[in-house]
This record gives structure tokens, sequence and C-alpha cells, in this order.
């Protein structure tokens, strides 16, 4: 029987705000520990919240780009656990009445958009960060205290929830990509996993192909890059198959994923199902969109990124198109292209050697980078990569790059060929036997005997000539 | 709605409190009695009545995004039972 995953995610972006969710603390990486809290983000008795504007307007925005219904009248409510990172005791999020819903996310794929139903995107505050110490092994459960830093808590926080339509851990990834990208275009998160300000969680289940059916899902949690994600539910897609083909059942449960080994490990269940006792926040009154803000934010959404893949894929192809958008790439590829260059090599040029180079998009002066490419094989290679290094600096000119010749001179390169080729009869014979791939290791020989002032071109031309004689 | 004493304690593990065998006791009486009183308000006819979130009429009120002065370290940490440096120390637990 063949099986097909079903997959919903859990998305928490860390909005960044000047200040928190509920009171007006700043919100930064970097301060000292607790020195950015107050009695709100403390709990203190009686301290009251007062709702940031900012980050309902920019959840406001984020549920627009996602399509989504923007609530009339959305409450905040009180998620109530017990936990140190929590000091009042619950957490302010939304229940039932959250400030988006309905929406949708197209992703491009070559047999046309998938569509990813949004179920909702709601505003809540983040908890506190802390560090287990003592104990003997280590691990948590090992630990003798607890220290907690309380400066993250009540940090402004959109929860974004899918709807179970990503059907391959690929797709999730893809997803995930661009939504990524779509959130750093607004301008309301920097979105990084690696700093925690992007967190994914997902549900997965499998069921029999063709079948339309909901099985029993599991969650994986701590999944800190796209590349893990899509690994996590790979594994755990797997292991579900093997469980009911086993005739087994899939029991609900929570992992963890280890990126390390790939494994997943189940957190110990817990004695009792959450009980979160959620009721509307009696300190906070309700949020009621003023309309002519809604459409005003609306009008102000930029062209968001999978509408530039299908704009820029008829010119480069749907991978290529997918690779710059989702990188942030795109617009200097178009500028880069209006200066004059070639679409398919600025393409190459922007998404590779830019990108290994380490290069701010933002900094690049398209004209300056259009000449580059226009030159790149007639340049040396040496000259080609400092240039690309150098493009992010103030001022940069490319003239003085493009002045410096490759060696292209059959003359002068023809001896070298010679002793290079005598110096790898081994490699000869195996190219001449059909390993033409080879071909490449003796340009790599050749650009490096002449300091990468050959041009690749010329000396590819030669040696081919050369290895068929 | 009778409150049942299984019903105090979950309520008393989720509030991380240990109650005595004569708390449970009191208590299921007591909340039996809160629950009833409050229960009055279901023989309203409240159909078509959106539930109350807030007692007052008010909307959103927000505050803009500019940041203010922390409360001082000293201050942040004036009441704490145990602190390790700035942070605050706090029996183990898990999730």
């Amino acid at each position: 029987m063949s099986w097909e995953p079903v997959i919903g995610l859990e998305i928490h972006v860390q909005l960044k705000t000047k200040t928190k969710m509920f009171c007006r603390c700043p919100v930064g990486f970097g301060a000292g520990e607790n020195t950015q809290t107050c009695p709100v983000c403390l709990g203190f008795p009686g301290a009251l919240p007062v709702t940031n504007r900012v980050a309902v307007e920019w959840t406001i925005l984020l549920g627009l780009a996602l399509d989504c219904t923007i609530a009339e009248r959305a409450v905040f409510a009180r998620k109530n656990y017990f936990y140190p990172d929590l000091p009042k005791g619950y957490q302010i999020s939304q229940y039932d009445l959250p400030l988006c819903k309905d929406g949708k996310m197209l992703v491009p794929t070559a047999d046309g958009d998938r569509v990813i139903g949004i179920v909702r995107a709601h505003l809540e505050e983040d908890a506190a960060k802390t560090v287990h110490v003592g104990g003997s092994t280590g691990r948590i459960g090992g630990a003798a205290w607890s220290l907690v830093d309380y400066n993250r808590g009540g940090t402004p926080l959109v929860e974004i929830v899918t709807a179970p339509d990503l059907h391959s851990p690929e797709e999730a990834k893809r997803f995930l990509q661009l939504l990524r990208q779509t959130i750093v275009e607004l301008g309301i998160s920097d979105a990084e996993m690696e700093k925690g300000t992007l967190r994914v969680d997902a549900n997965v289940s499998v069921r029999p192909a063709g079948s339309d059916e909901l099985r029993t899902r599991t969650e994986i949690k701590n999944m800190n890059s796209f590349t893990f994600i899509a690994r996590g539910i790979e594994a755990e897609v797997e292991r579900q198959i093997a469980v009911w083909e086993a005739g087994e059942e899939v029991r609900q449960e929570t992992y963890d994923f280890d990126a390390a080994t790939g494994r997943l490990t189940p957190r110990r269940a817990k004695e009792e199902a959450d009980d979160y006792r959620y009721f509307p926040e009696p300190d906070l009154v309700p949020v009621e969109p003023d309309r002519r803000l809604v459409e005003r934010l609306r009008a102000e959404l930029p062209e968001l990124p999978a509408a530039r893949i299908r704009r820029i894929e008829g010119e480069l192809g749907l991978e290529r198109a997918i690779v710059l958008v989702t990188g942030g790439l795109d617009r200097l590829w178009q500028e880069t292209v209006e200066a004059g260059a070639d679409a398919l090599a600025a393409a190459n040029v922007v998404a590779n050697n830019l990108v290994r180079a380490g290069v701010d998009p933002e900094l690049v002066s398209p004209k300056e980078l259009a000449k580059l490419v226009g030159a790149r094989e007639r340049i040396p290679r040496v000259a080609f990569d400092e240039a690309i290094a150098r493009l992010g600096e103030p001022g940069f000119s490319a003239d003085p790059y493009l002045a410096r010749e490759a060696v292209s001179d059959v003359a002068a390169l023809d001896p070298l060929v010679d002793a290079i080729l005598a110096a790898h009869p081994e490699q000869v014979a195996a190219y001449r036997g059909g390993k033409e791939g080879l071909l490449g290791f003796f340009v790599g020989q050749v650009m490096r005997e002449t300091d990468g002032t050959a041009n690749p071109r010329v000396v590819s031309d030669l040696l081919r000539e050369k290895l068929a004689g | 709605m009778p409150i049942s004493r299984d019903d105090v304690l979950h309520v008393a593990r989720l509030a991380r409190l240990a109650l005595t065998e004569d708390e449970v006791e009191r208590l299921t009486h007591e909340l039996a009695d809160i629950v009833e009183a409050v229960g009055i308000v279901a023989e309203l006819d409240l159909e078509g009545v959106p539930p109350t979130s807030h007692p007052r009429g008010l909307v959103n009120v927000m505050d803009d995004d500019e940041p203010r002065p922390p409360l001082p370290l000293e201050d942040v940490l004036a009441n704490a039972p145990d602190h390790e440096g700035n942070l605050f120390r706090v029996p183990a637990w898990r999730q």
C-alpha cells in the first residue's frame, strides 16, 4: 500500500516591535539578564497590561498577506498553566476570537499553485527564557533548579496555524521558505530560526494514498532549521508507516527531533491532558480593528513572493525563480537585468557567487554588477571573484576589474596544458576511457598554475582538443 | 452543578496546591455553592446575546510602541525568594 503524509504546521513569529506586547519594556537581544522587565512582564500583583498598537497592526498586515478574514472583534484570553517562564500563571493569548482567520497561501509548483489553508493567525506574548542547572545528568529532568531571565517574556508573538494541507516534507519546507520571506518583506520580524524569532512545530499523520481520512497525529518540536524540519517530518512519516504496516496503532505523542542523530525522542507523557481553562482576559478590552485601517494596510501590501515567482519564472524557470525570491535576491536580479545583464547569467551570479561571498544584496549597485556579469568570461577568475566579494563596499566600481584581461592566448597556454596532462597520466587515461567529468579537474589544475588568470573557456576548449587527440 | 471531590483535586493539581483532607472536604462544598450561585445566569433567556468579555463597553485601548524605562534591577529582584546573579532561581521543573 502506498501512504500519503498529512502535515499541518504551527509557526510562532516574534515581532520586532520596539516594546513588548502588553508593557513598554524595550525588546531586544543582548541586554543584561532581567534588565528589560517591569511589574507587568514580571507578573507583579496589580500590574495592568496595555496592548501594543503596532503589534496589532502588524498582525493584521500579516493576516492580509495570508488572505485571512480580519476579525470585526478580537478578544485576548488567558491560557492558564503553571510554569516559571510565565510569571502570571497564564499566558495572554487569543482563543475563540483571534485577529485573523480562514486564510490561505499559494505555493507555486510545476503543477500549478498548491493552496495551503491558514486556519488562524493570532497574537500572544512570548514566555521567558530559562536555564536549567545542576543535577547529575545535565538534562532537564536531573536539574536541581532553574534560572529565569524575563527579558524575552512578554515579547509580541504571532502564532500561525495551517490546515493539514501539506503532503510531503519538501512541500512543508517550501511553504515555510515562502512564509518566512513574506514575513521578512513585510518588515514585521527578522524571522530567523537560529535566533528563535521563528519557531515551527509540525503535526504529522499518514493515511492510505487516495483516502481523505485523518488518522492519529503526532507533534514534532525542536526543529531549528528548514532542512531539519523536512528531515524530522520525513523520519516521523517513515516511523508511522512502519507502525501501521506492522498492524499497530500510532499513538498521539510529542517528539523532539535531534538533528545530530536524526532521531525522534518521545517526550515523557504528561500526567494529564492539557487543561488551559481559557477565559477572556478581564484586564484588556477587545480589539475592533477600524475598517479604514484594514483597507489602508491592504492597499499597502507589496507584491508577495508567490506572485513574484510566477512573474519571473517564464524567464528563469521555476526552480531558479524560487531560489531568487525566497533568498530575497530577485529585486537585485531584476535591476541588474534592467541595467543590461543577461537574465540567466545574472540569476546564476546573484544566486551563486554573490551568496557564496556573503554579500548583502541591499548594498550592491545593479549597474556595477551588470558590468561584471557581462565580463565574467573575459576577465580572470580571480579578478571576478575579488570584484564580487567587494560589491557591497560603498562607491564600488567594477571598471578596474574590467580592465584586467584573462589569458586567452592559446600559444601561451599550450605548453602549460601539455605539462599538466603529462603530469596526470592516470586521469588522462580515465578521461579517454569515458570519465569526461574529469575535464573540470584539468581546468582546475590549469587555473591554479596560472593563479586564476587563464580564460577558463579557452582552457577547456584546448584541453578537450588535446584529450580527444 | 454538583462538584465532586475529583474536580477539587484536579483544580488543586493544576494550581499546584497541596490540600489537606479537611480542605478538600470544605472546598468541595464551597465550590458547589459558588457554581450554583453563578448558575442563576443559566436560567435567563440569552438567545442572541453575545458573551461579555469585559464589563465596560470600551474597545481598542492601545498604547504607542514607544519604550519606557524598565524597572531597576534591584527592584526586579527585591522580592525574589532566591536569585543567582541577575537571574531568578526557582525549583527544578520540567515540561
